[in-house]
């Protein structure tokens, strides 16, 4: 919620404003103009979330509000009250290790630089929730929002595949082919 | 890259919502905020006042009934979309909104709002333009509903007075003996499109609406025109413009192209629902 403004140290008006992220309560004093992805990185240190063209063109900024994609640098702190927000730090299982999309971005050499990896895991965390079993064109259309400049949308789209896979409970097998290829659904010949 | 200082508010009600309109100077209504947040940042407007209507209650309401489908100003795109009464009611509505921008954005920007912000690049302007339909707005004066040709007077501007928000929007549904059609192109899937054509057809008239063309979404009646020739009538009444995504003269070749493809889709679309 907000609480009536204040004024801050600069003379601009301030908010209070409960944010809940990851599943935790986060009380911040921030400006109106305060975007949600700086809320994120400078006031929460949530660094995981990437600014950058920071006009909601590249997706790198991708977080999940109520479980539904959204642009972090589209929205801003003091509206994003509640909600629960999920940051690409709360892909992860309980015990610490990749959730099935960070998985396949592992096993598929899904990223390069890993600038544009946080939104596009977000991205594709919540596309799979909708649609979990994507034809080849539909894990195309899943990432078309979100630009990588290492250019390596080939494994992204097979890495959104696997991980597909992954979330039905199918695991990698030690077949050739490159790891898409070796990706098997759980019963399947392994 | 970060927006001027403003005064935000976030009111519970449409009344609290139209007083700090009414009372607030140069105040800017937001709803899902994908148009205005860019604008804000790049700076390119700098309202002293956002009035965030996101909490106002009751604004989050969509119906599809035989009349039409009705939209509520905080109902998402995502929402519209996925709505089998809408595509059911006016097919015309979901073939377009499949088109506006990634499903990231529609999951935040809202219907209504596309419609007036009035950009004459965005599909919702012309898809309710083409089918005539309307927008309900409260103001300090009362209520009123705007019909969609009274609605854009120029680019990135309605017809809204400054203490007006737009609550809802109207589209008629699809009678039975008519038919719609929507095509568009972009330099890339999901991009503004250099030109984007409604359409629909029914026993006595053909209307075709246009984006990205002229600098307000802009209809014209081709009614007894054959397809093939559409687009060339057509061009009597547009300006196409030249930019760095397509010259003037390419988005005129568009025009032609688009509108004899979306008029037979059209026509093809009303055979299908059984009209003669």
């Amino acid at each position: 919620m907000t609480v009536s403004a204040q004024t801050g140290e600069t003379g601009e008006a301030v908010h209070d404003v409960r944010l809940r992220v990851n599943g935790v309560v986060h009380d911040l004093r921030v400006p109106a103009r305060r975007l949600l992805s700086d809320a994120l990185r400078h006031d929460l240190g949530l660094t995981g979330t990437h600014v950058g063209c920071e006009h909601g063109v590249c997706g790198a900024c991708t977080v999940l509000v109520d479980g539904r994609s959204a642009r972090a640098c589209l929205m801003f702190a003091v509206a994003a009250v509640e909600v629960d927000i999920t940051t690409v730090e709360g892909l992860t299982r309980p015990d610490g290790s990749l959730g099935p999309v960070q998985q396949a971005f592992s096993e598929c050499h899904g990223l390069q630089c890993g600038f544009c990896t946080p939104g596009f895991l977000t991205t594709i965390t919540a596309g799979l929730e909708e649609n979990p079993d994507p034809t080849h064109e539909e894990a195309r259309d899943m990432i078309g929002g979100n630009l990588c400049r290492c250019t390596g949308y080939q494994n992204i789209v097979a890495a959104v595949e696997c991980a597909a896979v992954l979330r039905r409970g199918g695991s990698r097998g030690p077949g050739p082919g490159g790891p898409h290829a070796s990706i098997t659904e759980a019963g399947g010949p392994s | 890259m970060k927006p001027a200082p403003f005064a935000y508010h976030r009111p519970r009600t449409l009344d609290e919502a139209v007083a700090l309109l009414g009372s607030e100077p140069d105040a800017k209504v937001m709803a899902g905020g994908q148009s205005l947040v860019p604008l804000l940042t790049m700076r390119l407007a700098a309202p002293a006042t956002i009035v965030d209507i996101s909490a106002v209650e009751g604004l989050d309401t969509l119906t599809a009934d035989d009349g039409g489908v009705r939209i509520g100003a905080m109902v998402r795109h995502a929402d519209v979309l996925a709505s089998p009464d809408v595509r059911r009611v006016q097919p015309l509505v979901t073939a377009a909104l499949s088109h506006v921008a990634h499903p990231t954005i529609r999951n935040r920007g809202t219907t209504v709002g596309s419609i007036v912000h009035a950009d004459a690049a965005a599909e919702m302007p012309v898809v309710l333009a083409v089918l005539g339909g309307t927008v309900e707005v409260v103001g300090g004066a009362g209520r009123r509903t705007i019909a969609a040709a009274d609605l854009f007077v120029g680019p990135l501007e309605s017809s809204l007075a400054p203490d007006e928000v737009a609550t809802s929007a109207w589209f008629p549904a699809l009678a039975d003996d008519a038919g719609v059609g929507f095509a568009e192109l972009a330099r890339r899937h999901g991009d503004y499109a250099m030109v984007g054509v409604a359409a629909h057809v029914d026993a006595s008239s053909a209307r075709v609406g246009y984006l990205s063309v002229n600098d307000v979404p802009t209809v014209v009646d081709v009614t007894g025109v054959d397809a093939a020739d559409a687009g060339e009538a057509a061009l009597a009444h547009l300006e196409p413009g030249g930019d760095v995504h397509a010259s003037a003269a390419y988005r005129a070749q568009l025009v032609r192209v688009l509108t004899a493809r979306v008029l037979r889709e059209a026509h093809e679309d009303r055979q299908g629902r059984g009209a003669a």
